[in-house]
């Protein structure tokens, strides 16, 4: 029973993003510069948490449970190795030229002796990964975040990054995947793996914050300004003199 | 490049051991002088073999480990400090009263999510990297790289040191994004919408909410 009050919040959750929408923009002294859309990304957030409790906790717990920790890093493994070769394209775009050729090492001796990247040989022999992707090659030629919008699913996002998911679903290996029924378990696969890997850090995030939908916001934008190299000289923790 | 690392893994935890053991029989005023990299590595090594040692710390008995950073991290945390700047321009017209307040509830917040943290911990190293500071400094960053599953992560620390005092914690950086910075908005929100006495009640009941948890 307790799954259905759950259904019926998803449901009254639809109600009040559509409401959110028609209602427009966030106004008012506390409307944080980064986020007009805020009445329909607390929404999302919303509904996301209710698929969330009702869907993907669940499952994420017990694929925890039943798979012991080899074969669980073997699954990230091999989805962080088909990232790894995306890596290498966003860091060619971007003119990197050794985090290029660190992924391109990196794909090529994980596929290859890290058994089709079930093993991070790669890391072990010290090359460093550097994750990319294509928002950050944009962010790297000069366009800013945009606003933050939080999409149905996925969570977290920039207007920019939104855009830039097309080309990001494109280069990912596993959306080449045939027939469609593999590409798809391959995504539920991954998704059930990220969120897995990811229960405790929800957890203490639920834990720290007083709001966690500004938290998680204010954590989003932040660290994809950090990824992007994006930092002020002056953000580096120092805080003015007590008395 | 590793060479020049100050490195806390099980190789150099003998040293480590020998230093952490010649420390203990120092006069506490000669402890006050230790470099401020070297003492971010004791005390994150410090903590790291307490997890290890105890199994109920392993298994996640928040209460346990709540009492182990108490012990070991809290009296190096300049807690006055790190609740003022969060607290940003409200502070100042908080009460002293109000003020204890906000302290120790804000502790209570952060000593339960390094608590939630520290439960998840299990196979990891810290790596202490080259300070760049000049001697004589008083106020030093301090970065660390946490390692074990998975990729690096980025953790430092921001450090001040006081005549005839120890080293102070006062800002922590975990993966690029600065704790103090992360709370000036969430408590900024609050302070804002029902004022100082509006935040304390927040985190009255954050605190409650988690210590209900388990």
């Amino acid at each position: 029973m307790m799954n259905e009050h759950r259904w019926n919040g998803v449901r009254r959750t639809v109600a009040a993003l559509a409401l959110a929408v028609l209602g427009g923009c966030a106004t008012g002294p506390n409307a944080h510069p980064q986020d007009p859309f805020e009445p329909y990304n607390r929404a999302m957030t919303h509904f996301n948490e209710g698929v969330d409790q009702v869907l993907l906790i669940p499952a994420a717990t017990v694929y925890k449970e039943a798979l012991p920790r080899p074969v669980r890093t073997g699954v990230s493994n091999f989805f962080a190795n088909l990232g790894d070769l995306w890596s290498f394209v966003n860091n060619v775009l971007q003119a990197r030229g050794q985090a290029a050729a660190d992924s391109l090492a990196r794909f090529g001796i994980n596929t290859f002796i890290g058994i089709g990247g079930l093993f991070d040989v790669a890391s072990e022999a010290g090359i460093e990964r550097h994750k990319q992707d294509f928002g950050l090659t944009l962010a790297h030629w000069g366009m800013s975040s945009g606003p933050y919008l939080v999409l149905p699913l996925l969570g977290p996002s920039s207007l920019r990054d939104t855009a830039s998911l097309p080309v990001d679903t494109w280069g990912d290996l596993a959306w080449h995947a045939h027939p469609v029924a593999t590409r798809n378990s391959l995504y539920v696969l991954r998704f059930v793996d990220k969120r897995a890997s990811l229960l405790g850090a929800t957890a203490i995030r639920d834990a720290a914050a007083l709001d966690p939908y500004t938290f998680t916001r204010d954590l989003y934008l932040d660290l994809r300004r950090q990824q992007a190299g994006q930092r002020d000289a002056n953000d580096d923790g120092k805080l003015p003199e007590d008395d | 490049m590793m060479q020049s690392d100050f490195s806390w893994t099980r190789r150099t935890l003998p040293r480590s051991a020998v230093a952490v053991l010649a420390l203990a029989g120092m006069p506490w005023a000669a402890v006050a002088a230790e470099v401020p990299d070297v003492f971010i590595g004791r005390l994150s090594n410090e903590v790291l073999d307490a997890v290890r040692k105890d199994p109920a710390i392993k298994a996640g008995d928040v209460r346990k480990i709540v009492t182990l950073v108490d012990r070991i991290i809290l009296p190096h945390l300049d807690f006055k400090r790190m609740t003022a700047a969060a607290v940003g321009p409200g502070w100042r017209r908080a009460t002293p009263e109000q003020q204890q307040r906000l302290q120790d509830e804000f502790k209570q917040l952060l000593v339960r999510t390094y608590a939630g943290a520290l439960s998840e911990v299990s196979d990891l190293t810290i790596v202490v990297k080259p300070l760049r500071a000049a001697p004589g400094d008083k106020d030093v960053l301090v970065r660390t790289e946490v390692r074990g599953r998975g990729d690096p992560i980025q953790l430092d620390y921001r450090l001040s040191e006081k005549p005839g005092e120890d080293w102070k914690i006062y800002n922590i950086n975990v993966m690029g994004v600065w704790l103090v910075e992360t709370y000036r908005s969430q408590f900024g929100a609050e302070v804002n919408a029902k004022g100082i006495d509006g935040l304390i009640e927040a985190l009255v009941a954050r605190n409650k909410a988690n210590a209900a948890e388990k």
